[in-house]
């Protein structure tokens, strides 16, 4: 009986110890897209100012609802929430960063960059039509290249996602079959392949099963040196993704502050835009005003400074104009 | 009983309170369970219903679609393949450990054993996915697809690309896991077969098998059969073994080489992240529909151990 | 053939049989230790014990914050779970011993041992996270003590039970209360039992992860306020491990070694102690 009364001593020490030493805390939970550049961000803002920015990157679904329930003090969606939405759930949307999903695959010896896919090809392998690497529709766009004969395994996302959301947006855009049986959303029912949880999920499952294909943030793909793929853009060019193309991209976005910045990115018109592209956003309780300054406070200090840490992890920062929109915006909510 | 006469000193009244009511929240916590579970999904039982919702496959986030057949169907199946394989092997090392081994290791692999129960199931999790599934995916399933490729019916199991996250690999670290439990619980039913019953079945010439077979199985059946249904409600209730290489994939197939969901794993993956009202409100449904399942479960296996031990002490 | 070298063969087919099934089982499980072991050792340093996680994909960081939150978060469910486990089983044993309500908590109990601790999780969540307002510490620390509970509460009813009756009868004679008897006299004579059971349950819930993935949640600095979200070792390891990067392989591999060697520490502790005791 000893031990546990003395047990007891030293957790009532650690408790009055965890009240005086708790420091400035923020926590936010959401998408996983953007999860390198804001945690590059937290660590660094941690340094200069002492505040700890907690991100845990759980899905943009689960920033959208944790956001809703008011378990977290920011969400974080990649998925721009509809001006309705926003009023019916009294949330403050913002865009943070820009970047692009790419296709990934895992081929034995085709390196980074090499495969080429067209909108179509890419909807029907992930329909499940195209089976084979070896199948005519990709031999086509893919001359000179070898592909092995196994058959493909698509890798896609198990927990609602942003990622998904501009992924399945621009398949439903571009191809219609995929717009009739599939749809587009957060977490949609994939009809073939196995799901990974996280960008981190879908990127250790494509790197560890062979003749794999799988969606991914760029930053992932190139951080863990995935084989990306080349698109055909609308413009009728295959473009590599990277900071020049995501950019193109953006730039042909018209963020509008009055919808809370509700746009989508996809298939851009841009001659050398990224075709999926997309914005992430977050999210603010409206009636937190307190918690929602120091949030603020936090993106504030990262558009200052932050950018070429965005651009380190292959994220777009947010163009001059769309900030100073974004900075407008938090004035007339008075959370700055 | 004592207790009666010494009922009247009052810090005796509120000690034996406090104690009361300390052993009562075991059955607040069940009630309360149950009652958070079947509020949270209210919203979801009036719009699926119980039929429609266990036997429909749809588990659609985009068209608000939820049934829990593909889960179920997920659950069992791992479920019931790990048993099958871990089993036969559990009751063999309950035999090497009470019959076969000589003394000086009896206590070594009995003491082994406990501590591998020990060990987390996220650690088993972890090492399938790192070390299991590229063994799986590269050696096993390639040969057992090769070896079962002209036998009709059965090859059927294993039909598509073999990737190591699948039903098959999941259910092989499940049985992994639950081999210790299972071996552990049989080895206790075993140790319980009276030494008279034993050495007068050797008296009459029987060999160390015989004995085996005729004494100490029929004597144990009850108890081993309990701990098997045991195993049964825990590996119907892991989610970290699983979880790493099930790959999240709501339909039903045939193959063992897909991917598929359990009860357990849907809720790992999408409980933080369901974000609308009916989503969320069927996945409390799932987590309702397993605890139903693994409570029953559970509840027979107790019933089997406690006829066990009562013919026992009898 | 005679008949007994039949029975003999037979014999002899199923013991190696049996054998085998034996060294397979121990195969697996020793090949899943020695990984663990060999790989958490490869990674193992200092500064995975006393720095913070770098942002993914940047070199060196390790994880305090998880340590530590684990820490906390376990010592608060060994605080709510022992005593109430402890109490209710003395009150099965003792106040209880032989009624119908003894015997059914009991058995509940049993039943509750096994529950999917994920479900647990759920409950926790709904009770304890979402009315406050945020992931918190406490909804860890009380998501395990349920966890906890049943499993104390079984030991130590078990072992009070042990305890001989004529005990308790010579400390009436004194003309002592039931409440001192139980305290001065049957937990003395049942203390190692009970001990061992609460190591017991520490290990069964130190390895727990599945009850934290929506309660203590996760927290990438180091936190001891616990009614913020917190990191928890089981929780890091499965979203490192989850995650794209070598990094991040190599300190789940050092985190599972860590609480692995922790846990059997524990368990074999509790083992030896109650060998000891009762040999």
């Amino acid at each position: 009986m000893k031990t546990i009364f003395r047990l007891a001593l030293i957790a009532a020490l650690v408790f009055t110890f965890a009240q005086v030493e708790a420091a400035e805390m923020l926590s936010g939970a959401g998408a996983t897209f953007p999860y390198p550049v804001y945690s590059a961000w937290a660590y660094d803002y941690n340094k200069v100012t002492g505040v700890q920015l907690n991100y845990q990157s759980i899905g943009s679904g689960g920033g959208v609802k944790q956001i809703t329930a008011r378990t977290v003090d920011f969400g974080a969606s990649d998925d721009p929430m509809k001006p309705e939405d926003q009023t019916k759930q009294k949330l403050l949307q913002f865009p943070a960063v820009i970047g692009g999903v790419v296709p990934v695959a895992n081929l034995g010896n085709v390196k980074p960059g090499q495969l080429k896919l067209d909108a179509d090809t890419l909807c029907k392998i992930f329909l499940g039509d195209v089976k084979k690497w070896s199948d005519a529709r990709v031999t086509k766009l893919n001359a000179g290249l070898k592909f092995p004969d196994g058959e493909i395994t698509v890798v896609y996302r198990s927990d609602g996602s942003g990622t998904t959301a501009i992924f399945t947006n621009y398949l439903a855009e571009t191809c219609p079959a995929w717009k009739e049986k599939v749809g587009a959303g957060k977490a949609v029912k994939f009809p073939v392949g196995i799901g990974g949880k996280g960008n981190e999920g879908v990127t250790n499952y494509v790197k560890r099963t062979a003749n794999s294909i799988g969606f991914v943030e760029f930053a992932y793909a190139k951080q863990n040196k995935l084989v990306y793929i080349q698109m055909k853009n609308k413009a009728g060019n295959f473009v590599e993704p990277g900071f020049e193309s995501f950019e193109d991209a953006a730039e042909t976005g018209d963020f509008d502050a009055k919808k809370g910045f509700y746009l989508w990115l996809t298939n851009a018109p841009g001659k050398q835009s990224w075709p999926i592209a997309g914005a992430t956003f977050i999210l603010l309780a409206q009636e937190k005003t307190g918690v929602n300054k120091q949030t603020v406070k936090f993106f504030d200090w990262a558009f200052t400074n932050g950018d070429n840490k965005a651009k380190e992890l292959v994220y777009v920062p947010l163009p001059k104009s769309l900030k100073d929109k974004v900075r407008a915006y938090w004035k007339a909510k008075g959370i700055q | 009983m004592a207790m009666t006469l010494k009922r009247k000193n009052p810090v005796d009244l509120i000690f034996s309170s406090i104690t009361a009511l300390a052993s009562v929240t075991v059955i607040l916590f069940i009630i309360g369970i149950i009652y958070v579970l079947i509020s949270e999904s209210s919203l979801s039982i009036e719009k699926f219903g119980i039929v429609k919702f266990l036997f429909s496959t749809e588990w659609n986030p985009v068209k608000e679609d939820f049934g829990a057949l593909t889960n179920i169907y997920g659950t069992v199946l791992t479920t019931v393949l790990s048993l099958l394989f871990a089993i036969p092997v559990a009751i063999g090392i309950a035999i090497f450990v009470t019959e076969i081994a000589p003394n000086f290791l009896k206590g070594p692999i009995g003491v082994a054993i406990e501590l591998l129960a020990a060990i987390p199931s996220i650690i088993y999790g972890m090492w399938g996915l790192f070390t299991l599934s590229p063994i799986m995916s590269n050696y096993i399933e390639p040969l057992l697809k090769k070896a079962t490729a002209n036998i009709p019916l059965v090859s059927i199991l294993f039909q598509g690309t073999p990737m190591g996250i699948d039903i098959l690999t999941a259910s092989v670290i499940l049985s992994i896991m639950i081999i210790p439990f299972t071996a552990s619980i049989s080895r206790d039913s075993f140790n319980l077969t009276p030494a008279v019953v034993k050495e007068s079945a050797y008296a009459i010439g029987a060999t160390q098998w015989e004995v085996v077979k005729n004494v100490i199985l029929p004597y144990s059946k009850l108890g081993v059969f309990g701990g098997v249904v045991l195993s049964l409600g825990r590996a119907l209730g892991e989610t970290m073994a699983v979880a790493f290489v099930l790959g999240n994939n709501h339909r039903i197939s045939t193959s063992l080489l897909d991917a598929a969901a359990t009860i357990t794993v849907t809720l790992a993956n999408e409980f933080a992240e369901a974000d609308n009202d009916v989503y969320l409100s069927s996945l409390f449904y799932l987590a309702l529909v397993l605890f139903v399942m693994s409570f029953i479960t559970l509840a027979i296996a107790k019933f089997f151990l406690l006829k066990a031990e009562r013919k026992y002490s009898r | 053939m005679t008949s007994v070298q039949r029975r003999k063969i037979e014999g002899t087919i199923a013991l190696t049989l049996s054998t085998l099934a034996a060294f397979m089982g121990l195969f697996w499980l020793v090949f899943i230790l020695g990984d663990v072991l060999v790989h958490g050792m490869k990674s193992l340093n200092l500064s995975l014990f006393i720095s913070d996680p770098a942002p993914p994909g940047a070199a060196g960081g390790g994880l305090r914050n998880a340590f530590v939150g684990q820490l906390l978060i376990t010592i608060c469910a060994t605080l709510v779970g022992v005593p109430m486990g402890v109490l209710g089983g003395t009150f099965l044993a003792e106040y209880a011993r032989g009624r119908k309500i003894a015997r059914m908590i009991s058995i509940l109990a049993d039943i509750m041992v096994s529950v999917p601790s994920i479900v647990i999780g759920t409950f926790i969540y709904a009770v304890l996270v979402k009315p406050l307002g945020h992931f918190n510490g406490w909804a860890g620390s009380i998501a395990l003590s349920i966890i906890m509970i049943p499993v104390v509460l079984r030991t130590t009813e078990d072992m009070l039970s042990l305890v001989p009756w004529t005990l308790r009868e010579a400390a009436f004679a004194l003309g002592a209360p039931y409440y001192k008897v139980i305290t001065q006299v049957v937990y003395r004579g049942a203390a190692t039992g009970i001990l061992t059971g609460i190591l017991l349950s520490i290990a069964r819930v130190a390895g727990e992860t599945a009850p934290l993935l929506f309660t203590s949640f996760n927290n990438s600095f180091f936190s001891l306020n616990m009614n913020q979200p917190i990191s928890s070792l089981t929780v890091t390891i499965f979203q490192y491990a989850m995650g794209p990067y070598d990094s991040w392989h190599e300190q789940a591999w050092a985190a599972a070694f860590v609480i692995t060697i922790f846990i059997l520490i524990i368990t074999m502790l509790g083992r030896l102690m109650i060998r000891w005791r009762y040999r």
